[in-house]
């Protein structure tokens, strides 16, 4: 009873956050929009009660972290497409073709074409191999402690490049559609997350990613339609007046300049395309069903979904070129050639109300807080159990944590992790969020993906050489964005040219050398831990392509 | 898992010809999709101008080629659960049905 009353004053306490600083709201900034107030209200109410609901049927640790393994692969797919389909894809790739045209596009498809690769090659073997976090995996025949512990480094420093990109996109949404500050709007993003995630873990992170999911798909959906029915249904038509209004012209059909250097190009489209298949918060979707063939269909559907997404992103940033950027209304002092309000991130809202008026734009403004709220909770989802089931069960309790104490440490990370968001947050409010996800892809890519794709395909993959790739992938690509000019030019403010290291992303470098790393470690590793760590490999290779010895889940 | 049950499972022909099938599809699949995702990037780097050449008015080569591979990715990936479902899932069941009417 007492957890019921503590999730009444959670609520309480949500909701009068929420109506409360929406009246708070000053002229400041921009007047408040009731419609995407009131639709976001709805969403936070419906949310909640699932939370309450999905908090009555956890009682496992297997409900908490992998709901229960009961989720279906059609569910599951929209899941995955409601985690991947961040505010950073939304906003940010409409905001990308806004600016940049083509360049878009390019984005969306590193994004996507992770996917196939994943499914053929990784999908089922995570599933038959893991139960919980994807260090279940790359420990199943290595050394526990070891593992888990770069396994955990790996998956929280992700997690916190993602969620500040998220946080940090709420803020700036927040603070141009509700009129709430900017800290408002991330206290608000925190607290809810930490409601969802700490009393309806899996199950409520998950229903509240397909619920997401379904209104940005049919919210972008109802978007692109309304723009091509702008121009008669005519997507030549669109293109055509996009190239007459956009200052570049003919140049947004280019690449952008952004990949005028190979390098670049190669390197961006490795951070994309490997990145997914390291990031922590959607490799633990895969536990969530019941078997590898539930895992095989989650990813043919999150494919699709998200596939579809990125052609409608394409449409509706073309649409905002022509309906946004030559309207006087969306611009500060209304001068087209003023900056944006509410700034660069705000193409796809602003087009909103171009096309359908204050409701629309409603809309669309609280699907995407919606989103951003439901990205943050599978993260820090992922990131809480990182902390509690590798981290605190195997490497200080070594395994022998007592049943519920888990989830309990799971639960109280999670508040952490909900305060150091908020920090963060605040932090790096000044940040681009299209960056730090690229960023975060980038360490994914070089820290998680290698050692992963090794343990499960590898015999010779042995503890030291795990280690020290996975370690190597992680320091070398922090350090070479740190000395990039993203950073060391624009954030730290060093002078244009003094970046050590000159490329928009380190994949092309790091990913080999991560790779480099876990091979030359394992092949001169003559431990006799090493020999039964590769003889071990037979035994999991059967399990990863059988799922005998899984987990199965649990029938009511 | 044991080693036992691990060298029986590999011995039975269903699980040899399961792994075998499905390692050549899945690396057969993966392998076209990195050719197809790096030589479009490829072409982004070397012959950007190719990306914006017109193809049906004013819809580019890049356009028509951005969606062709997001297309791409959707079939490739039903291709294979299309296969996997007809096939791999049988061979699995008569695996599993066999090594627990073997084992103990």
């Amino acid at each position: 009873m007492s957890g019921f009353l503590r999730f009444s004053a959670f609520l309480v306490v949500a909701l009068g956050l929420l109506s409360g600083s929406a009246f708070a709201a000053e002229g400041a900034i921009q007047p408040t929009n009731w419609n995407a107030v009131l639709i976001f209200l709805a969403f936070v109410l419906v949310t909640l009660g699932i939370t309450y609901w999905a908090a009555q049927h956890t009682r496992t640790t297997k409900d908490f972290y992998a709901a229960g393994g009961e989720i279906t692969g059609l569910q599951n797919g929209l899941a995955i497409a409601g985690d991947y389909m961040s505010a950073a894809s939304f906003l940010g790739i409409v905001a990308l073709v806004y600016s940049f045209g083509y360049y878009g596009l390019i984005y969306s498809i590193g994004f996507l074409v992770g996917w196939p690769f994943i499914m053929f090659l990784m999908a089922e073997p995570l599933r038959n191999l893991g139960r919980f976090t994807f260090a279940d995996v790359v420990s199943y025949r290595l050394q526990a402690t070891p593992i888990r512990a770069m396994a955990a480094t790996g998956t929280l420093v992700v997690v916190a490049l993602y969620l500040i990109a998220q946080m940090v996109g709420a803020g700036q949404l927040i603070e141009l559609l509700f009129g709430l500050p900017y800290l408002w709007a991330v206290v608000v993003v925190g607290v809810l997350m930490v409601i969802y995630v700490t009393f309806g873990g899996m199950i409520a992170t998950t229903w509240v990613q397909i619920i997401k999911a379904g209104l940005l798909l049919g919210g972008s959906t109802l978007m692109a339609l309304l723009v091509l029915g702008q121009f008669g249904f005519d997507f030549n038509a669109l293109i055509a007046k996009a190239v007459e209004v956009h200052a570049g012209h003919e140049k947004i059909l280019l690449p952008g300049p952004q990949v005028a250097n190979p390098i670049n190009a190669i390197s961006l489209g490795m951070a994309l395309m490997f990145g997914t298949a390291g990031l922590p918060h959607i490799l633990m979707r895969f536990f969530t069903v019941g078997n590898a063939k539930e895992a095989r269909k989650s990813v043919f559907w999150a494919t699709t979904f998200i596939g579809y997404f990125y052609i409608l992103t394409f449409i509706i940033g073309f649409g905002a070129i022509v309906l946004v950027s030559a309207n006087p209304i969306y611009h500060v002092g209304g001068d087209i050639k003023a900056a944006l309000l509410g700034g660069g991130n705000m193409p796809a809202i602003h087009l909103a109300h171009a096309v359908g008026g204050d409701l629309m734009k409603g809309f669309i403004a609280a699907v995407a807080f919606a989103t951003i709220l439901a990205v943050v909770s599978g993260l820090t989802l992922s990131g809480a159990s990182a902390v509690s089931h590798d981290l605190y069960a195997s490497v200080f309790k070594h395994g022998a944590a007592p049943e519920g104490s888990e989830v309990r440490v799971s639960r109280i990370a999670t508040v952490i992790l909900g305060i150091v968001a908020i920090v963060l947050g605040m932090v790096f409010q000044k940040v681009n969020v299209a960056f730090m996800v690229g960023l975060a892809f980038a360490v994914a890519a070089s820290a998680n993906f290698p050692v992963l794709l090794l343990a499960i395909t590898w015999k010779g993959l042995t503890t030291r050489g795990a280690v020290i790739g996975g370690f190597v992938g992680l320091i070398s690509s922090l350090v070479l964005t740190i000395v990039s000019p993203g950073v060391w030019e624009a954030v730290f403010g060093y002078p244009k040219g003094s970046a050590l290291f000159p490329y928009v992303s380190p994949a092309i470098f790091t990913i080999p050398l991560s790779f480099l790393c876990c091979w030359l470690f394992s092949v001169t590793d003559s431990s006799k831990a090493a020999t039964s760590e590769q003889a071990a490999f037979d035994a999991q290779y059967v399990r990863s392509q059988t799922g005998i010895g899984a987990d199965v889940a649990v029938v009511h | 898992m044991d080693q036992m049950t691990a060298r029986r499972i590999e011995n039975d022909p269903n699980y040899q010809k399961l792994v075998s099938e499905r390692k050549s599809l899945g690396w057969t699949l993966a392998i076209i999709t990195l050719i197809m995702y790096y030589g479009y990037i490829a072409i982004v780097a070397f012959i950007p101008s190719l990306i914006a050449a017109p193809l049906f008015g004013s819809i580019t080569v890049g356009i028509v080629l951005g969606v062709a591979i997001i297309l791409a990715s959707i079939l490739l990936t039903g291709i294979y659960v299309m296969r996997a479902n007809s096939d791999y899932d049988d061979l699995t069941a008569a695996i599993v049905a066999a090594n627990n009417r073997g084992g103990k």
